[in-house]
């Protein structure tokens, strides 16, 4: 019998499976297709302060191997979550984390402040890394100033699990990675999509109305795996890899980079199965190649 | 209506004169085909293109066990799918989205499709029909259509043609035809009209429809991701902000656009 289990500091994951915020929206869009119960846990859709209608339409490009967005962080607001979606969520036997953006310092710390008050809810990702609002967002996670200090104010005002999720847009990502750990951090997910553009050629115009995008899918996998190599080296605590995972092998690249969970992106748009798969991949992975604990393989590169 | 993720069986693929494709696909062990409305539709993984994304289609048509798709050339997933051979297999999720309504007894209906948009309107078509309310569908296109798609639309409706070129029906646009201007105009014979097809023409009968306070509903395909109201990539600005086409379409009443 193989172990799947894994730790995010105090959170024990009943295996590292987790969906990436934005491409699972709150899970019952799934849940047709999967038993959400199954997973490790699921990252609900960046969450502000206020609703926000997103960025116009195109939102989306298709690219080789990956896919530009440009959603914006089109979401009803925390209230809207916390009084009507998280009690169709909480209780679905999977680790619910919600995913946390604002416009500046104030909006994280009182979106977060406003979830601290649900029962249940044990993590928050705080995204310091979106490429798609004009403001706020990725601002503050291209700078070890901008990181430290969105993470040191929510730190004062949620007091479960704070992930932090991590840009790849940067010159050193392992530099902003100490500085989330310095302020507070309990885990760091990274990355983030990377900022992109695409032309149409016929139209002589962007594809996207935003002109540029975020970039994900199997194209950023290698750029991924590299970088949470590099932020496993630099910090003490627990990382989770995101980036292009569309496979238990692919999944096993960032365990071994050092990551003790995962997140399953836009391979969710593919097929809508993949994280249950992916899940069954690891179990036959380990049976293969005789390891009891997928913990065993963490860091092994 | 639940969704399923199938794996279904090319049954056989008709070319038609105007590379327009016939895709017929069937479940592979006998197994019923989930039921699905007319305006839903599907999303196709189309791993022989090379493309990261699914490609979304309309439902052309849906029996006991067989789902049947038109599919045009107009891209790298749309130009593959169109040479799949008997015997590929498909993934196919299904069905996806809210469809045209299923009008009360005696509604009189007037469909309108423009090219490959008459796809979804054949099954809403032959559904009226065998619900008694044989509809009457304008169905314009650039040049005469393959016979066997015109026998299979006249099946089920009261057909009126027109073609950009002349070369069968009335020489024009779908609002030149006589059932658009004296039919539905002056003498207001229907109830209920129900559109798919190119944006363009689209947009002119919102403007040319908003007057005469009828039940319109349209059928729209902005560009999507994952077909389940989950990446929110597909938006319309709607009369209720944001919606996705996939998820809150992508039929939409003419109350809803914000054209």
């Amino acid at each position: 019998m193989v172990d799947l289990s894994t730790r995010l500091g105090d959170i024990k994951l009943k295996n590292p499976v987790l969906t990436a915020s934005g491409t699972f929206g709150y899970g019952t869009e799934y849940s047709d297709f999967i038993d959400l119960s199954r997973l490790g846990g699921f990252v609900v859709k960046g969450t502000t302060l206020e609703p926000r209608e997103g960025n116009p339409y195109p939102r989306m490009a298709e690219t080789p191997s990956g896919m530009l967005n440009a959603v914006g962080l089109q979401n009803k607001g925390v209230d809207h979550f916390i009084e009507h979606t998280y009690p169709t969520i909480a209780g679905c036997g999977a680790e619910v984390i919600v995913n946390v953006s604002g416009k500046s310092i104030d909006d994280y710390a009182a979106t977060a402040e406003k979830l601290s008050t649900l029962p249940g809810l044990r993590a928050i990702e705080l995204n310091i890394s979106c490429p798609n609002v004009k403001q706020g967002g990725m601002a503050f996670g291209t700078t070890c100033e901008g990181a430290a200090s969105v993470v040191e104010a929510v730190r004062k005002v949620w007091p479960g699990h704070l992930m932090v999720k991590l840009s790849p847009n940067v010159t050193s990502i392992s530099d902003i990675a100490k500085a989330a750990e310095g302020a507070g951090a309990d885990s760091l997910s990274l990355i983030n999509t990377l900022l992109g553009m695409a032309i149409d050629v016929e139209r002589q115009k962007p594809v996207l109305s935003t002109i540029t995008g975020g970039l994900s899918g199997p194209a950023v996998k290698p750029v991924a795996v590299r970088m949470v190599w590099q932020v496993c080296k630099a910090v003490n605590i627990p990382v989770v890899g995101l980036g292009g995972i569309r496979t238990a092998a692919d999944a096993l690249e960032f365990i071994m980079a050092g990551a003790k969970a995962i997140q399953v992106g836009t391979a969710n748009f593919i097929d809508p199965t993949v994280t249950v798969q992916i899940i069954d991949g690891l179990t036959d992975y380990c049976e293969r190649h005789g390891v009891e604990h997928i913990t065993d393989l963490c860091g092994i590169v | 209506m639940k969704k399923h993720l199938l794996n279904l069986r090319g049954d056989s693929i008709n070319r038609m004169t105007n590379g327009t494709a016939h895709i017929v696909l069937s479940t592979t062990d006998g197994a019923a085909m989930p039921e699905m409305q007319p305006g839903q539709f599907v999303e196709v993984g189309v791993d022989k293109a090379n493309v990261l994304l699914n490609r979304p289609f309309s439902i052309f048509n849906r029996t006991a066990t067989k789902l049947e798709l038109l599919v045009k050339p107009l891209g790298r997933g749309s130009d593959a799918l169109c040479n799949y051979e008997e015997g590929d297999m498909l993934r196919v999720i299904a069905p996806l989205g809210h469809g045209f309504s299923i009008p009360e007894q005696d509604t009189k209906v007037l469909l309108i499709g423009g090219g490959v948009g008459v796809a979804p309107l054949y099954y809403q078509a032959r559904m009226l029909s065998e619900a008694g309310m044989r509809p009457t569908l304008i169905y314009g296109d650039r040049t005469a259509p393959d016979k066997i798609l015109l026998d299979m639309l006249s099946s089920v409706a009261d057909l009126a043609v027109c073609t950009d070129d002349g070369s069968m029906g009335v020489h024009g646009l779908v609002f030149d035809h006589p059932v658009y201007r004296d039919d539905l105009h002056k003498h207001k014979k229907f109830d209920l009209i129900q559109i798919c097809g190119p944006l363009k023409m689209m947009k002119f009968l919102y403007d040319d429809l908003g007057i005469l306070q009828m039940d319109v509903e349209f059928s729209l395909e902005n560009k999507m991701a994952c077909g389940l109201g989950a990446c929110l990539c597909c938006v319309e600005e709607t009369t209720r902000g944001n919606r996705c086409v996939c998820s809150d379409g992508p039929v939409f009443k003419i109350n809803e656009l914000s054209w």
